[in-house]
């Protein structure tokens, strides 16, 4: 008995740190986001006063939905918030093409070299983000080697010469750059705890070589699948510094909305119903995607 | 007619020969089993024939015609592996399915195969079940039902058994003897146990190092070993030292331990004077008496107990002869009266039958 509670208290104790700073740090602003979305917005930043008092002494609460009328019939949030989707979805796609190879080929790869590779995948981690990005900057800037051969080889065929810096192919070139780890590391680790023999079985009972991989590596992989695609989908949607950095007017996403709202324009409502709008929409596709995950992969993985 | 001919197989890897010149021939229809320790290539050879391994020399004829080059999904046989490799992703029914829908079945003819080969199994109730919700013994007759249903010509099966339980292994010969009986698929089965060897085929191949060491029946293979390995490796075996001390054209003699003289007809292995090798005698094979017998051709001589260990259907007695070698004698308990018990220091007549043995020549 007393055991058993002094156990319920360790565990209490054990998850107090956290739980204070989760709440202080993401509970209490999201609420406060709650609430500035339902605010008139300040002269000069920040929110007008809550309470009212007109020339006759009545006061009255400073409410309103303003912002969310704005924002829902404002044709440029909606493309913004489009756009973030479609780069997330393609960034997502390329992710997913040029990751699942890399990861199976790890993950089949002898025991002495995986090791190596895992950690050639996650050294772009030890330089800063801001500088990669740069440096993507310099490879694709009209002076760069790569600009000079691509338009080069345009200019062959006839066709203008382009920027490849400042463009929406910039931005998903270095999204899905900087995403692309996220994707691999939960592919390897699904796709490394394969049994061999299913393949040899597959191959065995009659099933030619892309058989086995349609049939048995990918359906068996969903879980790393849908684990990858959400860690680097989310993330994604809500990007700004990389269309600010490489990208033009064309490819800003909903991210550079929500600091612009905040930071230059001085509207908070604004800002927050347009995060708002993002944490739900995200939320939604987390939901949806765990709920494939629990259908198709949960179950498949219940007899390792 | 041989189902599959090996021959003269040879397979290396980096740093060891797996597999060392082995040539089998095996029968359409038969219960043909590959036993040895871990390491005597047994798997090796199995997953060549598979087609997951390539021979470095030998040909790997199936039906006559040498499908070593072919890939394994076009090779007309299956293998039941040791983890049965069942895919966690698919029901039993789909798992069962697959090898018909790799070769491309119509629906009608799948769904009609299906049926009668989940019935064969008893299995329709779980068909719609994943292989991780059912037990250890139920996998086994899905991956066995998988492999069958498309009626290869040949059946690996690599140490199919060795996840379950005791219990449940000795249940699963009868099922295994069934269902091959039923199919009628020549099975090619691998196992490091002896026992199961013994009681479920019609030929056993016992492999040492990389090759055969003795082809036969369960019968000769235990009755008839043909090398001190065979002997010492299945079942328990007396092999006492011995040296040929008269050799005539139809007969020779040995002499056992030092101290026991055996007459043995000469059935072909050529002996010559002073060749020294081993008597092989399994326990079971030898009488012990209170007193001395003297029968024909049967040597009797004193020994003293050692100790014993208690079977419950039988006594393992160990006997110390008079030149200190410990011989071990299996003597049934059903007998008549407790007084024929020995106990440790008992003075005891052993009597041992020449043709209850072998001579093996060194």
């Amino acid at each position: 008995m007393t055991q058993s509670s002094s156990q319920k208290r360790e565990k209490w104790v054990l998850a107090l740190p956290p739980s204070i700073y989760l709440t202080c740090l993401f509970l209490i602003p999201t609420i406060l986001m709650v609430f500035i979305a339902f605010r008139q917005p300040g002269d000069y930043g920040g929110v007008a006063p809550l309470v009212l008092h007109d020339a006759t002494g009545k006061s009255s609460l400073n409410l309103t939905l303003d912002s969310f009328s704005y924002a829902f019939s404002n044709s440029f949030i909606w493309k913004l918030f489009l756009r973030s989707m479609m780069f997330s979805l393609i960034t997502t796609f390329f992710c997913l093409i040029i990751g699942y190879p890399l990861a199976l080929l790890i993950a089949k790869s002898k025991k002495k070299y995986r090791d190596l590779l895992l950690l050639l995948v996650i050294v772009p981690f030890w330089s800063n983000f801001l500088i990669r990005v740069y440096a993507w900057m310099m490879i694709l800037g009209p002076s760069s080697a790569l600009s000079k051969v691509v338009n080069q080889v345009l200019v062959l065929f006839g066709h203008q010469p382009v920027d490849l810096l400042f463009s929406s192919a910039a931005v998903i070139i270095c999204l899905v750059y900087i995403n692309l780890p996220f994707m691999i590391l939960p592919l390897y680790a699904n796709l490394e705890k394969h049994d061999p023999a299913l393949i040899e079985a597959c191959r065995d009972l009659g099933g030619t070589n892309s058989a086995s991989f349609w049939q048995v590596t990918i359906p068996l992989s969903l879980p790393g699948i849908l684990a990858g695609c959400g860690l680097v989908f989310i993330p994604c949607i809500g990007m700004f510094v990389v269309p600010e950095l490489v990208g033009n007017n064309c490819s800003l996403m909903i991210g550079n909305l929500i600091k612009q709202q905040f930071l230059q324009n001085m509207n908070w409502p604004l800002g927050s119903v347009t995060s708002i709008v993002m944490t739900l929409a995200v939320l939604a596709i987390s939901l949806l995607v765990g709920f494939f995950a629990s259908r198709s992969g949960g179950l498949k993985y219940a007899s390792k | 007619m041989a189902i599959l001919e090996l021959k003269n197989i040879v397979k290396q890897f980096a740093d060891y020969t797996a597999v060392n010149g082995v040539s089998l021939s095996i029968e359409q229809g038969e219960f043909f089993t590959l036993l040895g320790p871990s390491g005597c290539g047994k798997t090796t050879l199995l997953r060549m024939v598979a087609g997951f391994e390539s021979p470095d020399s030998g040909q790997i004829l199936l039906d006559g015609k040498d499908i070593k080059d072919l890939p394994p999904e076009q090779r007309p046989l299956h293998t039941v592996f040791q983890s049965y490799a069942l895919f966690p992703h698919l029901t039993v029914r789909d798992n069962i399915a697959f090898p018909l829908k790799m070769a491309k079945w119509s629906k009608a003819d799948i769904a009609e195969r299906l049926k009668e080969q989940l019935s064969s199994v008893q299995l329709e109730q779980f068909a719609e079940r994943y292989p991780h919700e059912l037990s250890g013994g139920q996998r086994q007759r899905v991956a066995i039902a998988r492999s069958l249903v498309d009626r290869p010509k040949l059946l690996l099966l690599d140490e199919p058994l060795s996840a379950l339980d005791a219990r449940l292994r000795e249940h699963m010969h009868v099922e295994l003897v069934r269902m091959q009986e039923q199919s009628g698929v020549t099975f090619v089965y691998v196992t490091h146990d002896q026992s199961e060897a013994l009681a479920l085929s019609s030929r056993i191949a016992v492999m040492n190092h990389g090759i055969v060491e003795q082809l036969g029946t369960p019968r000769e293979i235990y009755s008839q070993p043909k090398t001190y390995y065979v002997a010492d490796f299945i079942g328990k075996c007396n092999l006492l030292p011995a040296v040929v001390i008269e050799s005539n054209p139809s007969s020779y003699k040995i002499k056992v331990a030092e101290c026991i003289e055996l007459v043995l007809p000469n059935e072909g292995i050529e002996v010559t004077l002073g060749q020294s090798g081993w008597f092989a005698l399994r326990p079971e094979k030898i009488k012990a008496h209170w007193d001395p017998r003297h029968e024909d051709g049967v040597s009797c001589v004193k020994a003293r107990v050692k100790g014993y260990y208690y079977y419950g259907d039988g006594t393992l007695y160990e006997f110390i002869l008079p030149n200190g070698v410990v011989l071990q004698c299996m003597l049934s308990n059903n007998r008549p009266n407790q007084a024929s018990f020995f106990q440790e220091n008992d003075e005891v007549f052993i009597s041992i039958n020449p043709l209850a043995g072998n001579f093996l020549v060194k």
